[in-house]
């Protein structure tokens, strides 16, 4: 199976954000340059990711398939197929974290969200998102949710540390 | 175009400029080798299995992209150019299922044959296969990412032939895989079936859905009557899976195979097609009379409904309300045949033999079934039609030539074009021309319509009443023409639309030709040629001129677009969404 990971989580894009979105992609048509690439660069930053209800308008926008966008969308790292949850947990996989066994940290994460690397939950409350060094190695391993910050962890303490999101 | 001095191996040849290394070697009687490549449709140079020396480069380069200039020396044959060639093809064998002894396209297949013709040792590197995945989702078409090479030829053609664009390459390096938009099943997308990226696959990673044991358990079934009958196109391609030249016209053979392989009768498509013209050239008589939808818009091709119902769902008026000459076909047997033969059109199984993959999904479609029951069961492609032949152990090559049984074995020169694009318009110029002016047409040929080009039309003078019509064949083409009808800015009268490029003759169904012999060959004038062939050399070559389709009016049907013929040969169309 591919690696592409696709969301479960209900489309909530408001009709403002629609309207931003075709304004900005009249501007991009009329440009010297129109491209798919920009295109889904600038829709990501108005949704924060790109499901297929945007991936579609674009399509239709830009005169072009919604496999030919799909395929451009999941060519490059910097697209998400995926929402945020509303409580993002990040884990740094940077050298030093994982040095001190921030691996471990995600899997143990995996398990007690019910969610892979990557995926958010269908409700849309939790997301984890494993990240590159996050500046605070002294810390390590480190793990954020939201802008809330762990550091020093063991596997030990994720149960913890969930429940306490679960119960908000 | 001017003309320019190169070296091919030494050997000089003069080619128009702008041509590419690969054109110009070819001119030398070079063949370099390709994967990715196909003319006109894919030229990406990606692949690298066409890389040659150029005399002052420093690297190897693409021939099938890099163009030629004056002076020019290549070498296509040094052992640089042979180890890079074997290493990359190499390098794509280590990632894949080399299951060919049990693959669809085993000596078929332009991987093999690359393997075979570098010398590749096809295990010298193993690693890490990336992680493949199965679409069976439709009942036509199977993908089996573990046998694709990423040449994206079977993406080309669906955006470029079809504007369908439903596949293509979804994530990066490693991972990069051929699917849908958000991975999903090729069922759940707007694709419409033609099979035109089987045939440019060039491997076994896709292929048709096959009935073929299904055929063969209904064969053995003593309970069953067991009907099968053949497309226009199908006698102009069969031969080519047994080493004929492309176009070989086998009819006689292939009805002789047929019989071998216990089919209780054995009929033609050309009679459906016949009897659509009745049909269809009737609606269009009276869409004109009465003020009807037009311009009206043939329906014989299953990938083009498919096509109007995802793309065009608000100009389905526009669609002919005939089945196509399958459906047809398969009505008239359970309803007409089965009552002649005073039995149970469930204990009827129909067989039909198509140039085409779109047959598969349309006999599954809602409103095919006159009888209560499907008007056709199974849905073969030539090429499984040929695999039958040689699992029954027939010597295709040493049967002799035999008939079609009657009644719905006979057919005009009319019902057989219809497998060449413009051959259905030609059809019903034919009989149109006579039931409207009262005398035959000073010329049954209607070459204003014949040819390969994509969009053809032309304007016939009817008794007074000027008919303008179109033939278009590939769906971008047709996009094109569809467009001007939404926008109410379309002059014609009629519109012939074929899904496949040059109609069923180069359907997704037909036998499949290497990258290249399409290259250098334009397979469906071949395969159309050979029809126009045996249409003039036909007593009979006008659809109403069909004694069994007259047979069929006067004992069954009554006439043309009655009630019962509605209920029985006509169907209906259903919005669908794009995406
Ligand atoms: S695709 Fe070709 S090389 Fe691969 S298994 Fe099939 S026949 Fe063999
Ligand atoms: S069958 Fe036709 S429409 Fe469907 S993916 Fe293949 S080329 Fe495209
Ligand atoms: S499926 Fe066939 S045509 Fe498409 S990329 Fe793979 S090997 Fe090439
Ligand atoms: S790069 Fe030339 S055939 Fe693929």
């Amino acid at each position: 199976m591919s690696k592409i990971k696709l969301t479960t989580v209900a489309f909530k894009g408001t009709a403002e954000q629609e309207t931003q979105l075709r304004q900005v992609l009249d501007e991009i048509k009329s440009s010297a340059h129109p491209s798919v690439m920009t295109a889904l660069q600038r829709a990501q930053a108005i949704y924060g990711y790109l499901p297929i209800e945007v991936q579609s308008i674009i399509a239709d926008e830009m005169g072009v398939s919604l496999e030919e966008v799909f395929g451009v969308a999941t060519f490059y790292s910097q697209f998400t197929l995926n929402p945020q949850g509303s409580y993002a947990f990040g884990v740094c996989l940077g050298t030093a974290c994982y040095v001190k066994g921030s691996g471990d940290v995600v899997a143990k994460l995996e398990e007690c969200l019910g969610l892979k690397d990557g995926e958010t939950s269908s409700d849309g409350k939790y997301s984890i998102a494993s990240t590159r060094c996050v500046g605070c190695c002294g810390l390590a391993p480190v793990m954020t949710v939201n802008n809330e910050v762990y550091g020093k962890l063991t596997v030990k303490d994720i149960p913890d540390i969930v429940a306490k999101y679960k119960a908000m | 175009m001017a003309l320019v001095n190169v070296k091919i191996n030494n050997i000089p040849v003069q080619v128009e400029e702008g041509k590419t290394i690969l054109e110009a070697a070819k001119l030398a009687g070079i063949k370099i080798p390709t994967l990715c490549y196909l003319k006109g449709v894919n030229e990406i140079g990606a692949c690298r299995v066409c890389v040659c020396e150029v005399k002052g480069a420093r690297s190897l380069v693409a021939a099938c992209v890099y163009p030629v200039n004056e002076g020019m020396e290549v070498f296509t044959n040094t052992p640089n150019v042979r180890a890079s060639r074997k290493a990359t093809v190499e390098l794509l064998l280590s990632n894949h299922n080399k299951a060919c002894l049990s693959c669809v396209r085993n000596n078929n297949c332009e991987l093999q044959t690359l393997s075979s013709d570098l010398g590749c040792d096809a295990t010298k590197y193993e690693g890490v296969k990336s992680d493949a995945s199965k679409d069976e989702s439709t009942p036509y078409l199977i993908r089996d990412n573990s046998k694709c090479v990423l040449c994206r030829r079977c993406s080309a053609v669906c955006k470029e032939y079809q504007s369908v664009a439903v596949i293509g390459a979804n994530g990066r390096g490693f991972d990069t895989h051929i699917a849908c938009a958000f991975e999903k099943p090729l069922a759940e997308t707007a694709c419409v079936g033609c099979g035109q990226c089987i045939v440019a696959c060039p491997t076994g990673a896709l292929s048709e859905m096959e009935e073929i044991d299904d055929v063969l358990n209904a064969i053995n079934d003593p309970s069953k009557r067991v009907i099968v009958a053949a497309a226009p196109s199908v006698r102009v391609g069969l031969g080519e899976e047994f080493g004929m030249p492309i176009g070989t016209n086998v009819e006689g053979k292939m009805v002789a195979a047929m019989r071998r392989l216990g089919f209780d009768d054995v009929f033609d498509v050309n009679f459906g097609a016949d009897l659509t013209i009745m049909e269809e050239g009737t609606e269009f008589l009276n869409r004109v009379k009465n003020g009807g939808t037009l311009p009206m818009i043939t329906s014989c091709s299953p990938a083009w409904i498919k096509f109007c119902e995802h793309n065009f769902p608000d100009q389905l008026d526009h669609l002919s309300s005939c089945k196509s000459p399958q459906q047809m076909f398969g009505a008239v047997c359970k309803t007409y045949y089965a009552e002649k033969l005073g039995m149970d059109p469930k204990d009827m199984v129909v067989v039909s033999i198509m140039p085409c993959t779109a047959k598969k999904f349309e006999k599954g479609r809602g409103n095919q079934n006159a009888a209560g029951v499907p008007d056709i069961d199974f849905a073969l492609t030539t090429r499984e039609l040929a695999k039958l032949i040689k699992r029954a152990g027939i010597i295709f090559d040493e049967l002799p030539d035999e008939q079609f049984d009657n009644p719905l074995g006979i057919f005009t020169g009319a019902g057989l074009i219809f497998g060449a694009t413009g051959g259905v318009m030609e059809a019903a110029l034919r009989t149109l021309y006579e039931i409207v002016v009262g005398k035959e047409a000073p010329s049954l040929d209607f070459n204003e319509v014949r040819g390969t080009e994509g969009i053809k039309e032309a304007e016939y003078d009817l008794a007074g009443k000027k008919v303008r019509v179109c033939v278009a064949s590939g769906l971008a083409n047709a996009r094109k023409i569809m467009e001007d009808v939404r926008a109410g800015k379309s002059q014609y009268d009629f519109i012939e639309i074929m899904s496949c490029p040059g109609g069923c003759v180069n359907g997704g169904g037909q036998p499949i030709k290497s990258a290249f012999v399409r290259n250098n060959k334009d397979i469906k004038a071949e395969r159309a040629k050979s029809i126009y062939a045996q249409d003039a050399a036909m007593k009979m070559r006008k659809s109403h001129e069909n004694p069994a389709v007259q047979q069929l009016y006067k004992e069954f049907l009554g006439e043309p677009n009655s009630h019962k013929a509605h209920e029985i040969l006509h169907t209906k169309y259903v919005p669908r969404q794009k995406y």
